[in-house]
């Protein structure tokens, strides 16, 4: 068959970028400066020790961010890595659970039990974050099988960062996506930079979308600091994977503002490179554009300002103020089916 | 009752839970058109097609996560790794993932699944192709661990470990396949984490499990011949562990021998000599002693592989040393 099939195994797709709705382009602003000052809460809730553990924050990514989580449907399931505040936001999460889990307490998205890095809402249908690199690319195939298997019309996206295309699991995942036709976008958010390590420095091909072809199966990029963009390539996509149940690729360009973590420094990056991130915010971007466009003014903009900060501040101070899960719950969650005599036992314990 | 081999017990069991339950379905290398590497899947292609009967790519990381994700959407899968020592390829996905997703996300998603893989040392496959890991998995909460021994076992332990909500490794051992045993024609799902008492005795405690819970019996049927009185506890489930039915038997024996087909340093032996030292301690006439594999690579030269492999002689050796120990003989 390989002589006859002339298909194009890698072709970029360009999207038109569609005319949203005024009150769309607001909306998705409102979404992404919630991501924004979350974020900012979140890194100063991590400086006075409120957070603990790692923090890794979208803060750049939001236009990324809130046009992947616009593609989806309600019924679509996410799987995200490490760096997923946002996304459980944008999945409609209410911000007060997120920050909860961020601070570990009962009330927080997964109980307290998962914190920054594996958020989970089942009725949202984020099926986790993950902390290991790539860990997560399997099981979003895995739940594309699942719903391949039960003729569903769910569609799994995927998120990763450019350091994940790296990985076997990255290959092994798409490999058997394409080769089972599975309805699963795949999204590489390429933010220049695996934790200090350049992808230039990291990856023989530095366009990521590119390795789609490795497996015939489609890829693009887009244009991460663009909101409209983001969406419509996620959707096409989305919808093509939902009525064909074809894998793709999809590669975002999308920088961090700060390091890899709340910790990082970022000292890998020249004061050139900091002033350029500072020049492509995304969030500025956009205000820019509806102000131009005069979809929202500097009045409507700073009574949107005083909602999402008021909206933060109530979910740190929820956060504050919940319980911490009670240690008589410690073992739980080891089994979803118990077993009588399970170890019980707490560090001092005797076995016997 | 019939009387049947190990893997007709499996396959058996696998195809009737296909046949109770539409959301179990298998999956792996070569067990589709190929039948499986053992055999363990022969005729289920033909029965259920492709979409319940699974071919993968070479590609344990990927499948072995692909099926956890199907899991967590509520399907059952069954996975099989050809052989235990290539689910070391797969070691993240089992230990980051199936084992911590109930936990890590506060109950809210289960993991549903059973990898099905045959380990096993002997049989001149070399230093990749022999040995036992499954230590690796029985340390980590999350996992239940299995390693039925008989025909009957391996079929309650797997139908239990189907519609058991949680990841389960469950250890086959190629030297057990072609064994023979009697299967009930009704077989209730087992009980998880519980051992056996698989023969009485009042001399000494053997503590096996899968093919040196067949030595254990050996032995303690020769030494029977000696007037020895040897009672054998078959551990079955490495996670969670029974250590009461280990330690009540060593409170009635007064000493014990653990026969382990892994290496014994950190082994599951060790584990349970810790129990016994624990929870017996009072009891004891003598020092526990453990009968393991040679702490080497295992080589390829039959000789070589012979003399670092845990037989039913070097069991006899010790079992006979712990009781002159005892002062009791």
């Amino acid at each position: 068959m390989g002589d006859t099939d002339t298909r194009s195994p890698a072709r970029p797709r360009r999207p038109r970028k569609s005319k949203p709705q005024p009150e769309t382009l607001v909306a998705y602003y409102r979404q992404m400066l919630l991501i924004r000052r979350f974020e900012e809460r979140a890194a100063r809730a991590y400086t006075e020790a409120k957070i603990g553990g790692y923090c890794h924050l979208n803060l750049g990514e939001e236009a990324t961010v809130t046009g992947l989580m616009a593609a989806l449907e309600p019924r679509d399931y996410l799987f995200t890595n490490y760096r997923e505040h946002g996304y459980a936001l944008g999945r409609g999460i209410d911000a007060r659970r997120v920050m909860a889990e961020l601070y570990g307490r009962s009330t927080g998205v997964s109980k307290g039990w998962g914190g920054s890095m594996h958020l989970f809402d089942t009725e949202s249908r984020l099926l986790g974050g993950y902390g290991i690199v790539g860990g997560q690319l399997p099981l979003a195939t895995g739940a594309a099988l699942a719903i391949d298997y039960r003729g569903g019309d769910e569609v799994v996206m995927c998120q990763m960062g450019d350091g994940t295309t790296n990985i076997g699991a990255f290959h092994e995942s798409l490999n058997m996506a394409a080769l089972w036709e599975l309805p699963i976008v795949y999204v590489v958010v390429n933010n220049g930079l695996g934790m200090g390590t350049t992808v230039a420095h990291a990856s023989a091909e530095p366009e990521l979308y590119k390795r789609a072809a490795a497996y015939r199966m489609e890829g693009a990029h887009v244009d991460g600091s663009d909101v409209i963009a983001v969406r419509d390539a996620a959707h096409a996509a989305v919808e093509r994977a939902r009525a064909e149940s074809k894998p793709f690729l999809l590669e975002t360009t999308s920088p961090r503002l700060r390091g890899h973590s709340v910790v990082d420094p970022a000292r890998y990056r020249t004061a050139e490179e900091k002033d350029a991130l500072k020049a492509a915010d995304p969030l500025a971007r956009l205000a820019l554009e509806l102000e131009e466009s005069g979809f929202l003014d500097a009045e409507a903009r700073d009574k949107l300002e005083a909602e999402v900060r008021a909206e933060v501040d109530d979910a740190a101070a929820f956060a504050d103020e919940s319980p911490h899960p009670d240690v008589s719950t410690l073992f739980d969650y080891t089994y979803a089916t118990p077993v009588p005599g399970a170890s019980r036992r707490l560090p001092a314990d005797p076995v016997f | 009752m019939a009387t049947v081999t190990y893997r007709q017990a499996l396959r058996d069991t696998l195809r009737a839970e296909m046949l109770r339950d539409e959301d179990v379905f298998v999956m792996g290398e070569e067990i589709g058109v190929f039948e499986g590497s053992y055999k363990i899947t022969e005729g289920l292609l033909k029965e259920f097609g492709p979409r319940r009967v699974r071919d993968t790519p070479i590609a344990e990381e990927g499948f072995v996560g692909a099926a956890i994700g199907a899991a967590m959407l509520g399907l059952r899968p069954v996975v099989e790794i050809m052989t235990i020592n290539f689910s070391l390829l797969a070691l993240d996905q089992i230990v980051n993932h199936a084992a911590k997703i109930y936990g890590m996300f506060g109950g809210q998603c289960s993991v549903p699944m059973v990898i099905r893989t045959p380990g096993g040392g002997g049989q001149q496959l070399g230093a990749t192709h022999s040995q036992n890991v499954e230590l690796f998995y029985s340390f980590i909460p999350g996992l239940k661990v299995l390693a039925p021994s008989t025909p009957a076992e391996a079929s309650a332990m797997l139908k239990a470990a189907i519609r058991d909500d949680d990841p389960v490794l469950f250890l086959e051992n190629l030297a057990l396949y072609n064994t023979r045993g009697e299967l009930p024609d009704e077989v209730a799902p087992a009980e998880i984490g519980r051992a056996a008492v698989t023969r009485t005795g009042t001399d000494i405690t053997i503590v096996a499990y899968s093919r040196m819970a067949h030595v254990a019996a050996e032995v303690a049927e020769r030494l029977a011949g000696e007037g020895v009185s040897a009672e054998v506890v078959d551990l079955r489930s490495l996670r969670p562990l029974d250590r009461e039915t280990v330690v009540e038997s060593v409170r009635r024996t007064g000493c014990a021998v653990i026969a382990e087909d892994d290496w014994l340093t950190y082994g599951i032996g060790a584990e349970i000599a810790a129990t016994i030292q624990e929870g017996a301690f009072d009891w004891l006439d003598a020092p526990v002693r453990r009968v393991a594999m040679a702490e080497v690579p295992l080589p390829y030269s039959k000789p070589l592989e012979l003399a670092a492999l845990p037989s039913a002689d070097s069991l006899v050796t010790a079992v006979r040393d712990t009781l002159r120990a005892t002062g009791r003989r």
